[in-house]
C-alpha cells in the first residue's frame, strides 16, 4: 500500500516521511499528479506561507488532482489552511488568498485579528490540548491528549471541525474532517506517541 | 490549554553529548541519538542539539547526527552552534530539524534573522542569547560561546531579534549556567513581559522548583536544561507531576 506525501516545495516533508517509516508505512514523495491519483491515501504535509504554496500547487497542476481524489486525505498544519476556502495569510488588498475550499465557509484568520488578547504571543508554539473529538483520526486518542501546534493563523470552528483547542481565548479548529478529507492544525508527526496513534488511524482508512 | 515545554539541551562535542559548568570543564554525557530516545520516552516536550564547539572553531554543525535523530525522534527539535547563513539552515532542516537557533552570527549580521525567517518561516528561527548582569544595572550579551563581550543591551537586542522575525527567544542567563541556583528569573519575567513571541529560560536548573519558578516568577514559555536531566538529578516525569500539582499546565 502506497502512501503518497505531496511535494510541492513549501513544506517540511522530511519529517512526515520519517513518522510514516517509523510506523511501518510506504510512504513516496512525489508532486506527479498520476501515482498521487493512485496512491491508497495521500498527505499534504504543513509549514509555509499560504499563498505562496497555493502558487505551487497551481503551478505543478495539483489543484485539480487533489480535488479530484477518492481516497483518504490527510492535510497538516497549512495543509488544513489550503484545503479552507481562503486564508487572511498572503492576500492582499483585493482580498484574501483563495485557497481549495475543500471545506466551505472555512476561513484562516490571523490569531491577532481573532484574540481579544493584545499581548498574545503569536507563533502559538507548543503542545495544546485537544477537545470535542469526533473523527476516526481519534480513534484511542482521550479527550484532552496533548498535541503539537506551530501556526500563527487558525481556522474557526465549522462544521467540518472534528477536533477544537483554543488560544488567546479563542476556539479554533485543531482537527476538520469532510468525506475523504482530513485536516490537522497541529503536527501528529511531532505529536509523540498521541501522535504516531492517529497516523495509524489514518493509514487504517487507506486500502489499495 | 498551552503546556509549559520542559527542553533537555544536549551540548554535543564530536558527536558527544557534554555539559559544561558555566561553559568550561566539559564533562561527557552519552550518545546524542540514544540520549534524544530516552528523553522523548521520558516525555521531553522538545529537545535542543547545540554543537557547542562549532562557532568557536567554525565548523559545521553535524548533519548526520541531525539525521539520524530525525528518523528516531517524535517529538520537535532544534540545532544549533555555527550557524552562519541561510544555506547552513536549509541543510539542516532538509536533515529533518524542526528549528534552527543562531547566536553569534546573528548578532554579528542581525539581517540574518530577517533572511531565514523570510525563507523558511518564523517558527523555524530561534535566536539564543547569553547575556550577563552588567554593574551598572543591566544585562550585556556574549558571542562566541560566552567568549566575547559585545556591548549590547539583551532587552533591546532581544526585541530586535522579535522585529525582524525571529519565532522564539533562547535566553542564557550565563551567570546561572551551571550553578544549580535557579533560572534568572527577574531578567526572564522583564523579557517576557516585552516580548510578543515565545520565551525559553536557560541556565540555572538545580532543583524542580526551580522549573515551577522560571515558569510562575520569571513568566517563561519554556525552561532548559542539561546536566540535571542528563546525570539523572531530575527525572522528567517527577518533574512534571511536581508541576501539575503546583497548578503548572504541563504535558503528562
Amino acid at each position: 500500500m502506497q502512501i503518497a506525501v505531496v511535494n510541492y516545495h513549501a513544506g517540511n516533508t522530511k519529517s512526515v516521511l520519517n513518522a510514516l517509516h517509523r510506523v511501518g508505512a510506504n510512504p513516496v514523495l512525489t508532486e506527479d499528479p498520476a501515482l498521487i491519483t493512485t496512491a491508497a491515501g495521500v498527505i499534504l504535509p504543513g509549514q509555509g506561507e499560504a499563498s505562496h504554496a497555493m502558487q505551487q500547487l497551481r503551478e505543478s497542476g495539483l489543484v485539480e488532482a487533489l480535488l479530484g481524489l477518492r481516497q483518504p486525505v490527510l492535510g497538516i498544519c497549512i495543509g488544513q489552511q489550503l484545503f479552507c476556502e481562503r486564508s487572511e495569510e498572503g492576500g492582499s488588498e483585493e482580498g484574501d488568498t483563495t485557497c481549495l475550499g475543500i471545506f466551505p465557509k472555512a476561513e484562516v484568520r490571523h490569531f491577532n485579528a481573532v484574540s481579544s488578547d493584545p499581548n498574545l504571543k503569536v507563533p502559538h508554539m507548543g503542545w495544546n490540548t485537544l477537545h470535542q473529538l469526533r473523527s476516526p483520526l481519534f480513534r484511542g486518542v482521550a479527550e484532552g491528549a496533548y498535541a503539537y501546534f506551530v501556526h500563527s493563523y487558525c481556522v474557526l470552528p465549522t462544521q467540518d471541525t472534528c477536533a477544537v483547542c483554543e488560544y488567546g481565548g479563542v476556539r479554533f479548529s485543531a482537527a476538520m474532517q469532510r468525506g475523504n478529507f482530513y485536516a490537522t492544525q497541529f503536527h501528529p508527526e511531532k505529536s509523540g506517541a498521541v501522535g504516531e496513534q492517529m497516523i495509524c488511524n489514518f493509514l487504517s482508512l487507506c486500502h489499495d | 490549554m498551552l503546556a509549559k515545554r520542559i527542553i533537555p539541551c544536549l551540548d554535543v562535542k564530536d558527536g558527544r553529548t557534554v555539559k559544561g559548568t558555566c561553559f568550561v570543564n566539559l564533562r561527557e554525557a552519552g550518545d546524542p541519538v540514544e540520549l534524544a530516545k530516552a528523553y522523548g520516552e521520558q516525555g521531553a516536550d522538545e529537545l535542543v542539539f547545540l554543537d557547542i564547539t562549532a562557532s568557536h572553531e567554525g565548523r559545521k554543525t553535524f548533519t548526520n547526527m541531525v539525521t539520524r535523530v530525525a528518523e528516531e525522534l517524535s517529538i520537535p527539535f532544534t540545532v544549533g552552534g555555527g550557524v552562519q547563513g541561510a544555506d547552513d539552515v536549509a541543510r539542516l532542516l532538509d536533515a529533518g530539524a524542526d528549528k534552527v537557533s543562531i547566536n553569534s552570527s546573528a548578532l554579528c549580521r542581525p539581517e540574518l534573522i530577517d533572511a531565514i525567517s523570510g525563507r523558511f518561516g518564523a517558527q523555524v528561527c530561534v535566536v539564543a542569547i547569553d547575556a550577563r548582569p552588567v554593574e551598572s544595572g543591566g544585562w550585556e550579551c556574549y558571542v562566541n560561546g560566552g567568549r566575547i563581550e559585545t556591548g549590547r543591551d539583551l532587552f533591546a537586542w532581544a526585541h530586535e531579534a522579535q522585529e525582524r522575525g525571529a519565532g522564539e527567544i533562547l535566553f542564557t542567563s550565563m551567570q546561572h549556567d551551571g550553578s544549580r541556583c535557579g533560572f534568572a528569573n527577574v531578567a526572564l519575567a522583564e523579557l517576557s513581559e516585552r516580548l510578543r513571541i515565545p520565551l525559553i529560560a536557560s541556565g540555572g536548573a538545580g532543583c524542580m522548583q526551580d522549573f515551577a519558578d522560571a515558569f510562575n516568577l520569571g513568566k517563561a514559555d519554556a525552561a532548559l536544561a542539561a546536566g540535571v536531566f542528563h546525570f539523572g538529578d531530575i527525572a522528567i516525569p517527577q518533574l512534571k507531576s511536581f508541576l501539575t500539582q503546583q497548578n503548572i499546565p504541563v504535558r503528562l
